[in-house]
Parts: C-alpha cells; structure tokens; sequence
C-alpha cells in the first residue's frame, strides 16, 4: 500500500510536469526527461562540494527549472507559431542534445549521486516495514500536489495558467502575457522534473545520460488514460499507473514477471478503448496557441 | 479616438477585410452592419490584436496599433468581446471576473468595489459566482463576458454580435445594458447583424458588404436607407 502511494505520488508528479506544458500550448515536450537528468547530473556535479544533501538538492532542482525555461527559449519558441510538427522535432532534438551533452562532457557510463542516508533507512509504519525514501517521497508528492493545487486556484498566475490553457487567445485579449504563462509554465514543468529527479534517483542511485526516458514514458502514458488536458486527471493517471505496476509485480508468476510491463500496457490501451480521451475530461478543446 | 485606414484582413488567400476605413469619436457607440462574411469580425478581431492586419492601419488615441499583439491592446484599454463569447468555461464566473481585471490586479480595492458593482448590474451573475462558467445558459454568459469586459474599465469596448443565439427577450437585456454603459460614457464598437436593434442604440453606423465598407452615416440615416435590405442580401 505504501509502495503503491509513493510510487504513485512519483508517477502523479511525473505526469503533472508534463502537462502542465501540453495543457497549456498542446504540445508534448519531448526534452521533458532530460529535466530529470539534468536534476541527476548538477546532483553529481556538486557532489564534491560538502554542502549539505538540502542544498544541492535545491541547487539541482533550480538548474532543472533553468533548463525547462531554455528548452521554451530553445526549442519551442522559434517554432512555436510555424509548425506542430517543427516543435515535436525541435524538443526531441533539443532532448537528443542534452542527452549527447551529458555523455559527451561527464560520462556515458553511470555516475554515482549522493544520497542523504535516511533514504536507505528503513522505518516502521503502520505495521509495515518500509524504506524510509518512500515515505517521504509521499509527504514531497502530497506536499507538492498541495502548493500546486493552491497555485492553480487561488493564486492569479494560476488562474491564468488555467484560463490560457482553455483559451489562449481570450487570456491574452484579457491582458494576460503569452510568454510570462509560457514560461511559468515551463518553470514548474521543471521544478515538478528536479523533485522527482530526487526522488527517482533515490531509487537507483546513479544518474546515465538516459535516465530521462522511463519517467517520460510514464509521464506520458499517465497523462494519456488520466485525460490529456486535465491536471486531476494526470495525478490520477499516475497513481493508477502505480497501482497497475504494482499489483502486477506482486500477483504475476514468477516466469511471467519480466513481460509486467506488456501487461501494463495491455492494460492501458484496455482503459484507451474504453475511454479514448482518458479518464478525466479536460477543458473543451480549444485551438492551439 | 480609434481611427482605422484601409485595413486590410486575410485568411490565407482569402481577402475577409478589403478596405476598411472608420473611425469611433470618444463617447460614440459606432455600429458595423452587414450580413454573415462581411468581413465585420475580422475587423474587430484585428483591432483587437488577435488578427494580423495584412494593409492598412489602425490608430488608436493617434498612436499606432496596427500590429499590436492582444495583450497590449488590453493594457491600452481596449476591451473585447468575441463572438464565440470565449467564457472560461472550467473557471468560476467569479475567477472569470477576477481575469477580467487582469490588468488592474494591483489595485485589490478597486477591483473588489468592481465586482460589486458588476453583481449589481448582473445579479444573475452574483447568483452563480461559484458555478463554472460553462453551465451558465448563453444569456448569462454573454453577461458574464460583458461583465469580464468591464472589469478592466476599458476605454473602449469591442462587442461582437452580442445577440448571437439568443432568445428576443434576453437580446433586449443585453442591449438594454449595452445603451446602460454608452450613456456612461463608453466608447462602443459594435458589430452586430441585428441591424434594428443595433441602430436603436447607436449613434452612427457603416455597413459592410465583402469585405468593404458600402454605406456610412448617422443611425437614423442608415436605419431610413431603404436599401438596407439590398445591401445585406445582395451581398
């Protein structure tokens, strides 16, 4: 159960990252797992310093909410109002790049990220025996949903996220500044990306140039039978991914266990044919900005 | 105050605006007549900044705005209303007023005496504060957008067809609130294809016809122009 809401926590975050981006400009940012690598790699990178674990943490997230808003620079603005196709080919390309960037310049072989020790200790909770990391990846995720969820509501930003990403153009004949939303938007892509970078590493403990791609996949399918356009419907997706996995790793036989993931998958496209536009439907679709 | 030379509009090849000129007086509420494909949306779409003007220009209090992108025309004071009504259709009516004020969210003050003031004017609207904006009925939601509108105290007021799709009785509303905020003193442009009432409000009109301007006056003169009927069916 514990596994289930911290992998799902993981997973909400995850999807949420991405469509935070989609919801707003309609487009998937292909470069959205190389956030996470990034996170991985500054992680790395300032592991010789001797601050504390808090601190690089925050400094990594901090690069990967730079480079979600130089991926908007990068990839997407040029492109923007041209081509759908252009921007789907941009992003990748400008994930191929950072992706290169890191193989090149540090290493393509996995490289150690440090971990604060209380992730590896285990605790009793609930009765259950449980690693301490899961814990917290449940308070990050709850915490995080929660700020995002004030954010979205309460706050004018939010609302206006949540206005352009229903209809761009009336936003802005409102007054409403395309590129600040853009950016904002790509700003919290990225800070969503450097938590569950965190997070996610934990799990692994070492950071390679490819990192990025499984939490993008998950991201992206999360998204995709949670509904597209919708924000509840991301956190759903990913805590029903979650689930999917983890009930499978636990009621597969043993032989069958290494296709768990063809089973999700299976799974999945069951959910799509049952509920093509997934499973929360969005804000009525509106024209691409 | 808004002057407009020899605009210019396309969609591709298609020529929707051919060459417009007009120009709206401070205080005036100015209505643009003419049947579906005018080219009347086009037009106030391109004022308002969400259509680029392919020739021509537009100048607004003399400073020229031809190719203002939408936001900045909202900072100038220009308000717009759109045809397709364009609520925020998951956003409360009352996140939907607070965005009208988008350009005013400094002044907290302000912009909470305004929305007083609009579920004075729209008590409909003071009912459904809490409701998503796209369960409202049409009627309601063209309050609720000519509500966001003035949240912003605009300087001038873009309307586009406001009786679209709505029942006689509901149009009369709209139109009553619409000679409510001229006699406030609002400058008004006004397209409409509901000719009677649109002249009953307005000081002065142009119809359009193919993307051009065929006929300008006063409203009493264009609401006795018998070829009234001619120029929108010919068309």
């Amino acid at each position: 159960m514990i596994d289930v809401l911290s992998l799902g926590g993981a997973y909400a975050l995850m999807a949420l990252g991405l469509v935070i981006v989609y919801g707003i400009l309609r487009l998937v940012n292909f470069a959205y797992g190389e956030l996470i690598m990034v996170a991985g790699y500054s992680m790395y990178l300032v592991s010789g310093s001797g601050l504390p674990w808090l601190v690089m943490a925050a400094i990594a997230v901090l690069m990967a909410i730079l480079a979600g808003i130089a991926t908007d620079y990068v990839a997407f603005r040029p492109v923007r109002a041209k081509s759908v196709t252009a921007v789907l080919i941009t992003s990748f390309a400008f994930s191929t790049l950072l992706q290169n960037a890191a193989l090149l310049f540090i290493s393509p072989r996995p490289r150690n990220v440090p971990l604060p020790k209380i992730f590896s200790e285990t605790v009793q909770f609930a009765g259950v025996i449980t690693p301490a990391r899961n814990l917290i990846t449940i308070a990050a995720a709850v915490l995080l949903l929660a700020l995002f969820s004030w954010l979205m509501r309460r706050s004018v930003l939010g609302i206006a996220m949540r206005a352009a990403a229903t209809n761009f153009t009336m936003a802005r004949m409102l007054g409403v500044p395309a590129n600040l939303i853009i950016s904002s938007a790509f700003a919290i892509s990225g800070l969503l990306a450097g938590v569950v970078s965190m997070l996610w590493i934990g799990r692994i403990g070492a950071v390679v140039p490819g990192i990025g791609l499984e939490p993008l996949l998950i991201a992206f399918i999360a998204t995709v039978i949670g509904g597209m356009r919708s924000l509840q419907g991301a956190v759903l997706g990913g805590f029903l991914l979650a689930f999917m996995d983890t009930t499978l790793n636990f009621t597969l036989p043993q032989d069958l266990l290494k296709f768990r993931d063809a089973f999700t998958f299976s799974l999945v496209i069951l959910i799509l044919l049952w509920r093509p536009q997934g499973l929360i439907k969005g804000p009525a679709s509106g024209e691409r900005t | 105050m808004l002057e407009i030379e020899g605009l210019q509009v396309a969609y591709g090849a298609i020529r929707a605006v051919r060459d417009v000129s007009l120009t709206l007086a401070e205080g005036e509420l100015v209505t643009l007549l003419g049947a579906n494909g005018a080219g009347k949306s086009s037009t106030l779409m391109c004022v308002a900044g969400a259509l680029p003007a392919a020739a021509g220009s537009i100048r607004l209090e003399r400073a020229e705005v031809t190719s203002a992108r939408p936001e900045v025309m909202a900072r100038r004071g220009v308000a717009t209303v759109p045809e397709t009504r364009d609520v925020f259709s998951d956003l409360t009516v009352d996140e939907n007023l607070q965005l009208g004020a988008y350009t005013r969210r400094n002044d907290s003050q302000g912009v909470a005496k305004d929305r007083g003031r609009m579920f004075e004017m729209f008590p409909v609207l003071a009912e459904r504060s809490d409701q998503p904006a796209g369960t409202l009925s049409g009627g309601e939601q063209q309050m609720l957008v000519i509500a966001r509108a003035m949240m912003s105290r605009p300087r001038i007021l873009l309307l586009d067809e406001p009786s679209l799709g709505l029942a006689p009785t509901i149009v009369d509303q709209i139109f009553e609130m619409i000679a409510t905020l001229k006699a406030s003193g609002l400058t008004i442009l006004l397209v409409e294809q509901n000719a009677s009432k649109a002249l009953a409000v307005a000081d002065r009109a142009y119809v359009m016809r193919l993307g051009q301007i065929a006929a300008e006056g006063t409203a009493a003169e264009i609401a006795a122009a018998t070829d009234l009927k001619a120029l929108y069916l010919a068309g």
